[in-house]
C-alpha cells in the first residue's frame, strides 16, 4: 500500500501564501512563513498538547474562511487553536484591529505585571518583555495598586514570584505531561488566581524544573541562578552528556569559565522540544561533566546574541531607529554660554550611531 | 387571559409533589412520548415549534438539538444548566422550587428525543433546597416508574442526576459548565469543538436551559405549530421575565413574547407600574449583561413604534439604540438610581466572577471596576469616561467565552446613554459623593 498524501491547504497569511497539511493551526502556518509574520504566543506552547487560547495574543482576523465559504468570521480568532482551511486568508500584521487589540493584551498583561525587569531573572529571555517591545507603550494608564500574593515556597529548585504570572497555564499542563505527578495548580478565581500547591509543599520530581523554561515570564524561575547573573553576560554552549534519564541535550550558560546555568535547549520560538532532568539542570554544573558541542545558535533577534558571536543576528537596532526618528535637541532656555559647553547637535548625534540616520531596510 | 405554558398550575396547593402535578395533566407528555413518538418526531416538532434558547443566548434549541453528533457506540449526555446566576434573573429558581416535576418530565421528554441516557441537572450551589426539592421529585417519579430502568415499558432507560455546582457565575457558560460537571476547574472551554461534538466526557452533549427544557412537554402534548402560534415572529411561545427594581409588583411573570415593554412595566396584569411617586429612567431589560436602556429607548424602538417584549423588538437597533432579551432578568430603574453607582455594581460582579483564564477578562473586568470605583467616589478623572470605553471596547469579542462581553456592554452602554451622569460624578465630586446624592440634570423620565 503506498501511502497516500495528504492534500496541502493553500492559505494566504498578511499576503504570503504558504502550503500546509491539513490540521495546521493558523500560527503553525505563520510559523513557516517566518518571525516577521508569527503572531506572538504567550501561552500556546507547541510540545504540551492543550496548552494555548488564554492569552489572547495570537488573535488574528481571518477576512475569508475557505475557498467554499469565503465569509469573513466575525471576531477576531485564537490562531493557536485555529485550524486552517483551503483558500483561507488570514490578516496578521496588515489588520488595523488586530494591531489594536495586540496592543490591548499587552496592556491588561503589564496591568498588574510589578515591571521588576531590572530584578528579574528572566529579563532578556522573557516572552512578555518581547512581546510588550513589540506591541506595548511607553506609558500606563493604570493608577492603582497592583495586586501581591502571600509568598509560597516551592523547594530548593524552583523559585515562584506570583507577581509576574501571567496564568499562561503552561508549567500545569508541563506537569500534567511531562512529569508523573502534578502537585501544583491554579488556585481561585478571576485576578487573585495563583499558582500554587495549596498546602505548602516543595515541587519534587525529576522532571519539575522543566517548568521554569516553559515559564513565559519570570514566575518560575531557577533558585540556583538566582540573581548569580544576567541574561545577556553569560554565554549560552550546546552539549550534552550519557543521562540515564533523560536525553541529556542542554545548554549551557557560561559566565567566565563558569557554568552558572543549565536549561533545556529551546528552538527558535522559545519553546523546548526536549525536555531535561534535574540532575543535568541543577545537580551537573561542571564543563568536566558535559561533552561541548559549540555555541548555542541564537536564531532569534535576542539580546542575548548582543555584542557577542552571531551579531549577525540582531535586527537593525530597534533602539537606534528609535533614537533617530525621535531625537530632540534638548530645549534648553538658560544662557550656557559662560559655561563654554558646545551644544550636541543632531549631526554630531549621527556620527556617535552611524546606522541611525540611515534609511531602514 | 395570556396564554400560560410553564405557570399554568403553579399556584395548585401541593404541585410540587408527584400525585397533585399527575392529577393536573402532568407526565402525559412523557407518556405520549415515549408510547407513540419516535425521538426524531420529538426533535421535529421542537424545531416546528421555534422555541429559543431561553438561558439568555436565544439560540434555536431545534437547531442545536439537530446538531448533536450521533456517532455508533458513544454515549450522549442531556445537560440542564440551572445554574442561573445572573444578576436580576431569578426565574429558573422560581419554576424549580414552584414545580419541580414540570422540569423533570420535561428532561424525560428531551433525554428520549435525544438518545441520552443518563442526564445531569446542575443547579447553582447555594439553592441547596431547591436541589432537596427537586430529588424528593426525582424519587417519587422513579417509585411511580418514569425514571429509571425500562420507564413505561418502552425499553427506554434514564437515570437523572442532580449535581450542585460550587456557587460561580462562570459556571453557567455552557463549557465551564461540563467541566465543573466533570469534576475540573470551572474554566470554559475554547470552541470548536462544540459541545455537540465533544461535549461532556469528550461526549456529544446537549446543555439548555432550565426553562427552555420545562417548554418541551408543553411542546410534545400539544404540538410544536400550536408553540409557534404562540408569540410574534421568530420569538414564539412564552418567557418567564424576572421582574425586580422600582416597580409596584415585582415577581417572575409568564408572557406571551411580543407584548409592549410598555405594557409590561405600567399595566396592573404585570409589573402595576413604577412604585408611586416616582418616575421611569432606565432598564435593563434581559439580566445585568445586557445593555442599559434609558426610558425613552426602553419604551420605543428609533422609528418611533413601541418596543415589545420578544428578541427581535428588544435588539432593534444594535446596541446603539437597542438591547437584548437576555435571559430575562428584567430590570426597572427610578430616577433614584445612580447609574454609575449601579455600573459599578454590575462591574464588581463581573470582576468577582471572572475565571481568569483569558487574560482581557482577567484583566480588565478589574481595571473597569476600580477606575467605576473612583468616579462613584469622587475621585474620577476627565479622561477615565473614554478610558472605560476603550477598556470595555478592548474586552469585548477578545475573550474566550462570553463573560467578556457580558461586563463590557453594560459599561459600555451606561456611558453611551447617561454620558452626562458620568461627566457629572466627575466635575461635581463634592456634591456626588453625598449619601443618596443622584444626577438630577436632564434625562428622558417617563
Amino acid at each position: 500500500m503506498e501511502d497516500v498524501k495528504p492534500q496541502l491547504l493553500k492559505v494566504t497569511i498578511d499576503g504570503i501564501e504558504v502550503e500546509v497539511e491539513p490540521g495546521t493551526t493558523i500560527l503553525q502556518a505563520a510559523r513557516k512563513i517566518g518571525p516577521e509574520v508569527a503572531p506572538p504566543a504567550m501561552c500556546y506552547y507547541q510540545p504540551l498538547k492543550g496548552s494555548g487560547g488564554k492569552c489572547r495574543a495570537c488573535l488574528v482576523r481571518v477576512a475569508a474562511g475557505s475557498a467554499k465559504d469565503p465569509r469573513p468570521m466575525p471576531k477576531l480568532v485564537a490562531s493557536c487553536l485555529t485550524a486552517v482551511q483551503d483558500g483561507m486568508i488570514v490578516e496578521n500584521t496588515t489588520n488595523p484591529q488586530v494591531v489594536d487589540a495586540r496592543n490591548g493584551i499587552v496592556e491588561f498583561l503589564l496591568l498588574n505585571h510589578p515591571l521588576d525587569c531590572p530584578v528579574c531573572d528572566q529579563a532578556g529571555e522573557c516572552d512578555l518583555q518581547n512581546f510588550a517591545f513589540d506591541h506595548g507603550k511607553v506609558t500606563t494608564r493604570y493608577e492603582e495598586d497592583r495586586r501581591t500574593f502571600e509568598k509560597h515556597d516551592l523547594g530548593p529548585y524552583i523559585q515562584l514570584h506570583m507577581t509576574r504570572c501571567i496564568l499562561c497555564y503552561r508549567c500545569v499542563f508541563t506537569a500534567d505531561q511531562i512529569t508523573n505527578k502534578r502537585v501544583h495548580g491554579v488556585l481561585g478565581r478571576g485576578d487573585a488566581a495563583e499558582i500554587g500547591t495549596y498546602i505548602e509543599k516543595a515541587i519534587d520530581n525529576d522532571f519539575s524544573g522543566n517548568v521554569i523554561d516553559v515559564c513565559p515570564v519570570g514566575a518560575l524561575t531557577d533558585k540556583t541562578y538566582r540573581f548569580k547573573s544576567r541574561v545577556w553576560f553569560s554565554k549560552p554552549v550546546d552539549a550534552h552528556r550519557d543521562c540515564p534519564t533523560c536525553s541529556g541535550n542542554v545548554t549551557l550558560w557560561y559566565r567566565g569559565e563558569e557554568v552558572i546555568r543549565v536549561t533545556a535547549r529551546k528552538n527558535e520560538w522559545n519553546e523546548v522540544t526536549e525536555f531535561i532532568c534535574n540532575t543535568c539542570r541543577f545537580e551537573t554544573k561542571k564543563t568536566s561533566d558535559w561533552t561541548i558541542e559549540g555555541p548555542t545558535k541564537i536564531s532569534r533577534s535576542s539580546v542575548i546574541s548582543a555584542n557577542k558571536y552571531r551579531a549577525d543576528t540582531i535586527k537593525p537596532s530597534f533602539g537606534q531607529r528609535l533614537a533617530a526618528a525621535e531625537y530632540k535637541q534638548i530645549h534648553d532656555e538658560r544662557d550656557t554660554s559662560q559655561l563654554q559647553i558646545e551644544q550636541l547637535a543632531p549631526e554630531r548625534f549621527a556620527k556617535v550611531l552611524p546606522s541611525a540616520l540611515e534609511p531602514e531596510p | 387571559m395570556a396564554t400560560k405554558i410553564l405557570t399554568e398550575h403553579i399556584n395548585v396547593p401541593g404541585i410540587e409533589t408527584f400525585d397533585v402535578y399527575r392529577k393536573h395533566g402532568g407526565y402525559t407528555a412523557v407518556e405520549k412520548a415515549l408510547k407513540t413518538m419516535t425521538p426524531d418526531a420529538i426533535v421535529e416538532e421542537v424545531k416546528k415549534a421555534g422555541v429559543r434558547g431561553r438561558g439568555g443566548a436565544g439560540f434555536p434549541m431545534g437547531m442545536k438539538w439537530s446538531f448533536l453528533a450521533k456517532p455508533e457506540g458513544v454515549p450522549r449526555y442531556l445537560v440542564c444548566n440551572a445554574d442561573e446566576s445572573e444578576p436580576g434573573t431569578f426565574k429558573d429558581h422560581y419554576l424549580m422550587k414552584m414545580i419541580p416535576h414540570l422540569l423533570i418530565e420535561g428532561m424525560i421528554v428531551s433525554s428520549y428525543a435525544l438518545g441520552a441516557n443518563k442526564s445531569f441537572i446542575y443547579v447553582r450551589g447555594e439553592l441547596m433546597y431547591v436541589i432537596h426539592i427537586l430529588e424528593k421529585a426525582i424519587a417519587e417519579a422513579k417509585a411511580k416508574g418514569f425514571l429509571g430502568k425500562n420507564i413505561l415499558g418502552s425499553g427506554y432507560d434514564l437515570e437523572l442526576v442532580v449535581q450542585p455546582g460550587g456557587g460561580a457565575y462562570i459556571c453557567g457558560e455552557e463549557t465551564a459548565l461540563l467541566e465543573s460537571l466533570e469534576g475540573k476547574r470551572g474554566n470554559p472551554r475554547n470552541k470548536p469543538p462544540f459541545p455537540a461534538v465533544k461535549g461532556l466526557y469528550q461526549s456529544p452533549t446537549v446543555v439548555n436551559n432550565v426553562e427552555s427544557i420545562a417548554t418541551t412537554s408543553w411542546i410534545v402534548n400539544n404540538g410544536g405549530d400550536a408553540y409557534a402560534a404562540i408569540g410574534i415572529g421568530r420569538s414564539t411561545g412564552t418567557k418567564l421575565i424576572s421582574a425586580s427594581g422600582h416597580i409596584r409588583k415585582p415577581g417572575v411573570y409568564e408572557i406571551e413574547l411580543g407584548v409592549p415593554v410598555e405594557d409590561f412595566i405600567f399595566a396592573d396584569e404585570w409589573c402595576g407600574g413604577i412604585r408611586p411617586g416616582h418616575k421611569f429612567k432606565a432598564l435593563v431589560a434581559g439580566g445585568s449583561s445586557v445593555p442599559i436602556l434609558p426610558s425613552n429607548l426602553a419604551l420605543t424602538l428609533a422609528n418611533g413604534e413601541k418596543r415589545l417584549m420578544s428578541y427581535e423588538s428588544l435588539s432593534d437597533g444594535g446596541f446603539a439604540t437597542g438591547t437584548m432579551l437576555g435571559s430575562g432578568g428584567f430590570i426597572v430603574f427610578d430616577e433614584t438610581a445612580c447609574i454609575v453607582r449601579n455600573t459599578w455594581n454590575f462591574s464588581r460582579f463581573y470582576h468577582h466572577e471572572s475565571c481568569g483564564q483569558c487574560s482581557p477578562c482577567r484583566e480588565g473586568t478589574g481595571w473597569m471596576e476600580k477606575v467605576l470605583h473612583r468616579i462613584e467616589y469622587g475621585h474620577g478623572h476627565q479622561q477615565d469616561i473614554d478610558l472605560l470605553v476603550d477598556v470595555a471596547k478592548k474586552i469585548e469579542g477578545n475573550t474566550i467565552c462570553p463573560l467578556g462581553d457580558a461586563a463590557a456592554w453594560p459599561v459600555a452602554s451606561a456611558i453611551r446613554h447617561f454620558r452626562d451622569e458620568f461627566q457629572w460624578h466627575i466635575d461635581h465630586p463634592a456634591e456626588a459623593t453625598q449619601p443618596g446624592a443622584v444626577y438630577r440634570g436632564e434625562m428622558a423620565l417617563v
